[in-house]
């Protein structure tokens, strides 16, 4: 036994295993980003062009089927609505919003839509330990309500503050949020309810990559009337549905602090040693453990042995 | 020198349509021939038709700030002049003749695969009628929100959930209370 099992091959062993484990997990973390599926589908939502009529809204509640809103959808008054110091937000009963901002110097409003931005690397996906969300090769981030245990990270991982979730149902609750109209539409040929229903064609459905395409046309055709940025062609890796403004992002309620790479990107080193720091730092330490206390036992043994 | 008279009739014919056309296409279409009211009702749904003063509008705007190169004058919007600079009028001139009414379904969004088709980024019609006259609208303070164009219709009004009345009074007796 003691020839078989000495300290030395203990520790030699212990090592050489921990460095290889470390040198191949290595190799995984430098995997390339992954850039979107060729030919997925996005939406370039124009601010220039919006003028706050809430049809899309509308046009989201029949086709998602949900629940009869508080004021109907020709109460601009919800322009003034303020919870908690926010403009409104998505909620259970809404995938998509939209709300007014006076930026200073201009003589009129912009109106800004807000929903799931799709990201091409989503970290409400990337956060989800029971995979409830895909990515499909459309564009669109799905959710299956009948894997979610309801714990709410991706609420947290979102840089949008996009999911939202149903407190209201104790028997049935989920998570809410726009899916792209994935299934009725997306998968169909069929532009998003929100989209057909946009009467200024605020918002342009079409191929991510000719979206980009058309909204640098627009930037470059109408000198001055944009922002010379594509909101989403970067931020959090790039989303599906991007923005041009008139106005500085900022004050039309984009956060421009979200960070041009994948959320996943920040937490990808230290996740990639968590199966290390499991499998083999139990095994090496409880080693270690073992071989401290067998020194012990043994002196214990021998002035055991002594005494008698 | 005798003329057969039959030529000489032939001749005068030829010159006038020469003037006529040569006049046409020098100053346009007039915009006093403009049609008096366009009724727009190609997408009336959850919106009654437009009755479109037409002739009342184009004391505002030339042919071409809505009907961009079809009527003979020069768009120099520079979507359209890179190919239309010199185009000439033409014989259909309504939103309807270009701007489709389906849009961003596969024939609109991958067609742009199509080498021969330049037109990028048009609108399609619903988006051509808005973006042409709601801009404007904004701009000079002239009705720019939905129902100061075109009513609801039954159909719209379920859209758009107008709640009736007593539904609402019931709201307002509830906000009453609350505070």
């Amino acid at each position: 036994m003691n020839k078989r099992f000495n300290r030395r091959g203990f520790i030699q062993g212990g090592l050489a295993a921990s460095a290889a484990a470390t040198v191949s997990l290595a190799g995984k973390t430098q995997a390339a980003t992954f850039e979107g599926y060729p030919n997925s589908m996005g939406v370039l939502v124009d601010l220039s062009r919006c003028v706050g009529c809430r049809s899309c809204e509308a046009a989201c509640n029949k086709e998602q089927h949900l629940p009869a809103p508080e004021k109907p959808f020709n109460d601009f008054s919800v322009f003034d609505e303020m919870l908690h110091g926010q403009k409104r937000r998505t909620d259970e009963t809404r995938y998509t919003v939209v709300n007014r901002y006076e930026i200073p110097g201009r003589e009129h409003p912009l109106y800004r839509k807000i929903q799931c931005n799709h990201c091409q690397e989503p970290a409400c996906l990337t956060s989800c330990f029971v995979n409830a969300y895909t990515k499909t090769p459309e564009g669109a981030v799905i959710y299956n309500p009948d894997v979610c245990v309801g714990c709410r990270t991706c609420m947290v991982a979102c840089p949008f503050y996009i999911p939202t979730f149903r407190y209201s149902s104790a028997f049935h609750p989920r998570i809410m949020k726009c899916v792209f109209c994935y299934d009725t539409r997306l998968t169909k040929g069929r532009p998003p309810a929100c989209v057909e229903s946009c009467p200024q064609e605020a918002l342009t459905f079409g191929r991510r990559n000719d979206l980009l395409d058309m909204g640098r046309q627009r930037i470059r055709e109408n000198p001055g009337a944009y922002e010379d940025h594509i909101y989403g062609e970067h931020e959090a890796g790039g989303t599906a549905w991007m923005y041009l403004s008139p106005a500085p992002f900022a004050q039309v309620g984009f956060d421009t602090s979200v960070p041009k790479e994948p959320i996943l990107n920040y937490v990808k080193d230290f996740l990639s040693i968590v199966p290390m720091v499991l499998t083999i730092w139990p095994a090496l330490f409880a080693g270690f453990h073992l071989l401290a206390k067998r020194k012990e036992t043994r002196g214990q043994q021998t002035k055991n042995e002594g005494e008698v | 020198m005798k003329y057969n008279p039959k030529t000489v009739i032939a001749a005068a014919v030829l010159l006038l349509a020469g003037i006529l056309s040569l006049g046409r296409y020098g100053q346009a279409m007039d915009q006093m021939n403009a049609l008096e009211t366009v009724t727009i009702d190609s997408l009336a749904e959850l919106y009654q038709p437009v009755k479109f003063q037409h002739k009342w509008h184009t004391k505002m705007a030339s042919c071409k700030d809505c009907h961009h190169h079809t009527t003979g004058q020069q768009d120099m919007n520079p979507n359209c002049f890179r190919c239309h600079a010199q185009s000439r009028e033409t014989s259909r001139v309504a939103c309807k003749d270009c701007h489709t009414k389906k849009q961003f379904y596969p024939e609109q969004v991958t067609a742009r695969d199509n080498r021969n088709l330049y037109h990028i980024d048009k609108p399609g019609l619903k988006g051509a009628y808005h973006l042409n006259c709601v801009p404007c609208h904004v701009k000079k303070n002239a009705p720019s929100h939905c129902e100061g164009c075109h009513a609801l219709t039954e159909k719209g009004k379920e859209f758009i959930q107008v709640q009736d009345k007593g539904k609402n009074k019931a709201a307002a007796a509830k906000e009453s209370h609350a505070h």
